[in-house]
């Protein structure tokens, strides 16, 4: 018989206006609409969001974490950070 | 580089990382045992959150007032909850839904031998809270922590969730404690019969248990069964002197020299009878999850046809 699971679906809360959505779980749901109640009931019981966002598990895209030269090239350029550049304490905060 | 070298190095690579205490994510690669550990842990646990609700359930109808009837359904609810956070994290492992369903309804995976007790009055509810609540977060406590990444998310979740239960467990019995006679008796035969299980929850001692070395090793885990067990009795005594409950434990004392209560035996041959199948409940609660299961089958089946035919509509419009 061909009996066909609901999918997976990846669930995102804005926890409150101002921040951005976070990565809270995920759960299955025969659709989109679906799948935002059930988040609703299962990832902000305790007011823990002020939106949901529902993206189907299979659509997300991901970056190969065996993939070692995807962030090397950041590692040495230390030059991007604040801290890499001398201003004497006199000066003040910068 | 040959295959087996291949091999060795990824077994290296993912030590290191165990051992600097970076966390294991789902496409990372891992050893395949470490995988079926954990596959079989999460879902044992999450088997657990779920048939959970069957001893407390049998209470909701029953509470004695709406503050407590609103605590328990709202319990109850976090522990599906907990449940299906604990599905997921399984399901990151690459093992689907269905097959753990499948592994709960066949007998194939277990679940905390705790849920095969009965509930036989009011007080259980309150003592599970307190008691079994109370085990279950020193292990869960320690699981924050564990290596793989969405297990250890799970567990915050949770966590942070759990601490209610306990307290309202510890309320309900508070309660009792200042009833009339009766009360004070159904609390002291609550006691009398929660806290051997829940001392048994731990599992069997660090000597008879096949899988603590390698979860240790791994992080999986954090602290041995003995010691987790030793920190919840140390942790539950005073609460159970507050009660003026009587510990059954005839060689429950303190030992100034550890620094840990000392207590007696447990009954093994108890606790395994009730992890073969043999408990007062097991065939219960089996029954009474794959009605669940059977009865569903229809709406989940009506709501992927609904899901389905609304896509249809959708795209016929767009056309």
């Amino acid at each position: 018989m061909d009996k066909k699971e609901w999918p997976l679906w990846e669930i995102f809360i804005r926890s409150k206006s101002g921040l951005s959505h976070k990565h809270a779980g995920s759960l299955h749901a025969a659709d989109a609409e679906m799948a935002i109640e059930h988040a609703r009931d299962v990832y902000t019981r305790r007011n823990e969001g002020v939106s949901i966002w529902v993206v189907k598990s299979s659509e997300v895209i991901a970056s190969d974490p065996e993939d070692e030269y995807m962030f090397e090239s950041a590692k040495t350029k230390i030059y991007r950070h604040p801290t890499f550049y001398d201003i004497p304490e006199e000066v003040g905060h910068m | 580089m040959d295959n087996h070298n291949n091999i060795h190095s990824l077994e290296a690579k993912f030590e290191a990382k165990i051992d600097s205490e970076i966390k294991i994510e789902p496409k990372d690669w891992m050893p395949e045992s470490y995988r079926k550990t954990l596959i079989r842990q999460i879902s044992q646990h999450a088997h657990s959150e779920v048939v959970g609700m069957l001893p407390e359930g049998n209470w909701i109808l029953r509470a004695p007032s709406l503050r407590r009837k609103v605590a328990l359904l709202a319990k109850v609810q976090d522990e599906a909850g907990h449940g299906l956070y604990l599905y997921s994290a399984a399901e990151t492992l690459g093992i689907s839904r269905e097959e753990l369903y499948q592994q709960l309804l066949t007998g194939k995976a277990k679940y905390s031998s705790i849920f095969n007790y009965p509930t036989l009055s009011w007080a259980d509810i309150g003592a599970i809270g307190w008691l079994v609540d109370g085990a279950a977060i020193m292990n869960q406590v320690m699981l924050t922590r564990t290596s793989y990444g969405p297990y250890a998310r799970a567990m915050v979740r949770i966590c942070k969730e759990e601490s209610f239960h306990q307290r309202q467990g510890y309320e309900i019995l508070i309660s009792l404690s200042r009833g009339n006679a009766e009360q004070k008796k159904m609390l002291q035969d609550a006691m009398d019969r929660w806290w051997w299980p829940a001392l048994m929850m731990f599992g069997p001692h660090d000597s008879a248990s096949t899988h603590s070395e390698q979860s240790i090793k791994w992080k999986i885990k954090r602290k041995s069964n003995d010691e987790l067990r030793q920190d919840f009795i140390d942790a539950t005594v005073l609460q159970a002197n507050y009660l003026g409950v009587n510990i059954p434990d005839p060689k429950l004392k303190w030992n100034e020299e550890r620094g840990h209560y000392d207590f007696g035996d447990i009954d093994w041959e108890e606790f395994w009878n009730v992890v073969n199948g043999n408990g007062p409940c097991n065939k219960q609660r089996i029954k009474d999850r794959k009605k669940a299961y059977e009865g569903g089958e229809w709406v989940r089946e009506a709501a992927m046809a609904h899901a389905e035919k609304r896509a249809k509509r959708k795209e016929e419009k767009v056309a």
